[in-house]
């Protein structure tokens, strides 16, 4: 099957770097499926999983936020922050969970609760795809 | 964020270490920006300063000029969390229409022994070449717009990361450079000790050998 090259960067570097057969990501719009030959394209992605597939193995990046970009030879996909399944430390996500969790019932509907609810978000994302390694 | 608007607020982001000992590091930027400001504004209302680093902070505040934002105790080698939090909130000043232009100011690293106070306009994205670049035939998804949205405020902020990482650089090798010398003048002025010293005791003990051998010949 044709592969296509995929590169998850942060401002803190590089995530991941590798020839896959499908990204599956999840754009604002909805999940978007790429493989090899697809048109250019660009996609803002929302927190979530995505999924790369090379044979029977399939990675998992967490990503918070960010774009997907499709060129006819590589995919790049810039976020502010993406992990892969292995690295994440699964201990600290879930504290990151419990504090959003205890920030939201504090507080009333301000910026803040906006805040606490994206990091919620981002923590149970992370623990979702820490538990599918 | 890439139309300009009537400007009733400057932003000012000024990049600056927390600690001295960096030779003229802070001083260069700090009278720079304070001409600047002062060439531009007549009264404090008409700006807002961003401060990332102690001795900018200070500066500011004792000058009563407002500080708006501030980060301290940036670490020697940064991450995107630690500056994550007030790229986002300056921003939002921008969006907020708190302040309608910004414009950063950082320590350029050239070379280990050369830095070079940089001006640079953030917002509103001006500076964009569109005449020559090669536009590929990208499908948006949803549309351009909505991709606009999201894409230029995190390019905004990976401008200020880039430029605390450079204004890093350059205090690090500033720093260097200025320890260095002053390794340098602490062993010269140790030299010239150490031989003044020598030269003092060689004097007292043939003065002490002349009182000896001339006592000893007057015994005799």
């Amino acid at each position: 099957m044709k592969t296509i090259k995929v590169n998850v960067v942060t401002p803190d570097g590089p995530v991941y770097d590798a020839e896959v057969e499908m990204v599956s990501t999840k754009a604002k719009s909805g999940e978007l499926g790429i493989m090899a030959g697809h048109v250019p394209t660009v996609a803002p992605l929302t927190i979530g999983a995505v999924r790369l597939k090379n044979g029977s193995n399939t990675d998992y990046v967490a990503v918070n936020g960010g774009f997907l970009e499709v060129r006819p030879d590589v995919v790049t996909i810039l976020a502010q922050s993406a992990e892969r399944a292995e690295t994440i430390d699964l201990a600290r996500a879930q504290a990151a969970k419990a504090r959003a969790e205890q920030r939201l019932q504090n507080n009333d509907g301000s910026n803040d609760a906006k805040r606490a609810n994206l990091a919620l978000k981002r923590a149970i994302n992370r623990i979702q795809i820490a538990e599918m390694r | 964020m890439l139309t300009s608007r009537p400007v009733k607020k400057t932003g000012y982001l000024v990049i600056t270490s927390d600690r001295g000992l960096a030779g003229a590091y802070n001083s260069s930027i700090l009278r720079h920006v304070h001409k600047t400001i002062l060439e531009r504004h007549k009264s404090n209302d008409e700006f807002v300063i961003i401060a990332i680093g102690r001795v900018g902070r200070d500066f500011f505040v004792s000058r009563n000029m407002h500080v708006e934002l501030e980060v301290t105790g940036v670490p020697d080698q940064p991450s995107f969390a630690d500056i994550s939090s007030l790229a986002k909130s300056t921003v939002n000043l921008y969006l907020n229409e708190l302040c309608d232009e910004l414009y950063m100011y950082y320590n350029h690293y050239v070379s280990p022994i050369q830095q070079e106070v940089t001006e640079k306009q953030v917002l509103p994205l001006a500076d964009f070449n569109t005449s020559n670049a090669t536009l590929t035939s990208y499908e948006f998804e949803p549309n351009a717009e909505e991709i606009l949205e999201v894409l230029l405020p995190q390019y905004a902020e990976s401008l200020i990361y880039g430029a605390l990482l450079d204004g890093k650089a350059s205090e690090h090798s500033a720093r260097m450079t200025a320890m260095k010398s002053a390794t340098d003048n602490a062993k010269e002025l140790i030299d010239s000790l150490s031989l003044q010293y020598n030269r003092a005791r060689q004097a007292a003990i043939t003065q002490e050998i002349t009182e000896i051998v001339g006592g000893a010949a007057a015994l005799e």
